[in-house]
């Protein structure tokens, strides 16, 4: 009875990222990410079709995760300092309709978000990897939207959960890269490397893989075949699943 | 604010954390370790872009390039030889590395006692002259790299010419009182190893006369040498 309120609070919360101009901040990243590709163009005596291309989407990645990271967490926090959440809830609203609904309503941002960032990468790369670039670009920005979602929600606080976001993300991106570094140092097996190189495995096993998400490689060697896509589609569900699933524990344990 | 107690959370948001946690954790299990592919060395990127990138923190990424470039040659599960990288690409990634951060020892140091040791004579040759070329222009602090780098020409490449002219190089910029005093004779020492004779005694004569060797026992040590290779003239002499 109280879920048919999830579609209302999603169509608000799109509703305050348009009116929060996100979608001029979006263009404007888009028309300097095309400078910068113009830019890249006159000065690369070779290949610059392909470093356009992936500085571009390099740059796009970025700036997609930022701006969507930053928009649940402000609009978030807006909402705890307004009492807005407090007028919901004292509603016939379950908190489990509101969480939905805010998160349908922020991945529709990101969604649209993500369409707006692989559009110019037609112009420099083919069009299937290109739309195989976005497609993951969209569960990347899904998976920032949950994990933001989930660290305002129990800080409730911009610096600490914009923090605890850029935290996760650069740890999921990097994680790839310190396993090998990890690896190549366990000939010395000295109990304090076990012991490190443990908890980077258990580490490991809780962060989904965003290296391998999005790849860069994709627009300028050769795109993904239908098996990554599935595994980058399978890993990113289980990864939301996750993470609203623990933000849906924390925010019914959470007094109001 | 306290929080509520857990039989506040519905039993499906229970079991769907749960299902969740124990999908993650079987899919982090079954995913493949992430391995290093044995990937050629690339080119090494301009000064200046290096500095654009890094928002003006030519130090930093000098330290964080060099790095990288101590990655390449040991990816684990594909070991590569040093011998198998790309000294050209090599010998660029190192002069940027020393362009970008003058001060550190770290790439000079690779390069005399970690890439000029591969047993491929050539390759050899070209970070040893890598390393007197930096030498140069900072001989009081580069000195140990080029000492090492004699060393190597004189033992590993039997190149005593290459190395008489590193220790030349050594005994006329090292102007540091940190350098220790071997420093300044190796060319001596090499000179024996060439057996020229006359030149090394002319040496080794000028340097005791000099007065720069203060130390007692060291002065004592340089005069037995003298009279030792005195002796293996008067002995050739003779000989002839």
């Amino acid at each position: 009875m109280a879920a048919r309120y999830a579609p209302t609070i999603a169509r608000f919360t799109l509703l305050e990222a348009v009116r929060n101009r996100l979608v001029w901040v979006a263009l404007a990243i888009v028309a300097a990410g095309l400078g910068l590709a113009a830019f890249l163009h006159q000065v690369a005596i070779t290949e610059s079709r392909q470093i356009e291309a992936a500085v571009l989407a390099a740059f796009l990645r970025f700036a997609g995760v930022f701006l969507v990271v930053a928009f649940v967490v402000t609009s978030m926090v807006r909402e705890f300092s307004d009492k807005v959440l407090e007028v919901v809830l004292s509603h016939p609203v379950s908190r489990s309709s509101y969480l939905f609904g805010k998160f349908a309503g922020f991945s529709t941002a990101a969604f649209g978000l993500a369409a707006m960032f692989t559009a110019p990468l037609f112009l420099f790369a083919p069009p299937a990897p290109t739309l195989a670039w976005g497609f993951s670009l969209a569960l990347e920005l899904l998976v920032m939207t949950a994990v933001s979602l989930f660290c305002v929600l129990s800080l409730t606080n911009v610096v600490a959960a914009l923090s605890a976001a850029a935290a996760f993300y650069i740890l999921s991106r990097s994680m790839g890269a310190a396993q090998i570094i990890a690896a190549a140092s366990a000939q010395s097996a000295t109990w304090s490397d076990r012991v490190a190189n443990g908890l980077l495995e258990m580490v490991a096993k809780l962060l989904p893989s965003l290296d391998q998400m999005t790849r860069t490689d994709w627009l300028v060697v050769a795109g993904p075949d239908w098996q990554t896509l599935a595994s980058v589609a399978a890993q990113a569900g289980v990864y939301i699943a996750l993470i609203v699933a623990a933000s849906l524990f924390d925010f019914y344990r959470q007094n109001f | 604010m306290k929080e509520r107690p857990i039989s506040h959370v519905p039993m499906w948001v229970l079991v769907a954390l749960a299902s969740a946690l124990a999908l993650q954790l079987a899919a982090g299990a079954l995913r493949p370790a992430p391995r290093a592919t044995a990937e050629s060395l690339p080119m090494a990127p301009s000064a200046g872009l290096v500095r654009l990138a890094s928002l003006g923190e030519p130090i930093a990424s000098a330290k964080l390039l060099m790095l990288y470039l101590q990655s390449f040659d040991y990816q684990p599960g594909t070991r590569i030889p040093y011998r198998d990288l790309d000294y050209g690409r090599l010998t660029a990634w190192i002069d940027r590395i020393v362009e970008l951060d003058p001060s550190a020892q770290y790439a000079l140091m690779s390069a005399s006692h970690i890439y000029a040791e591969v047993p491929d004579p050539a390759k050899s040759r070209q970070m040893l002259d890598l390393v007197y070329r930096r030498y140069l222009e900072d001989p009081n602090r580069r000195w140990p790299w080029l000492a090492h780098a004699a060393y190597v020409a004189k033992h590993q490449l039997k190149d005593l010419a290459l190395a008489r002219r590193y220790a030349v190089a050594l005994e006329q910029h090292t102007t540091t009182p940190d350098a220790p005093m071997w420093v300044r004779q190796m060319e001596f020492f090499i000179l024996e190893d060439m057996n020229q004779l006359e030149a090394a005694k002319i040496l080794l004569g000028g340097l005791i006369a000099s007065g720069q060797i203060t130390d007692q026992r060291e002065l004592k040590l340089l005069e037995r040498r003298l009279q030792r290779l005195e002796e293996r003239i008067e002995a050739e002499r003779v000989g002839k």
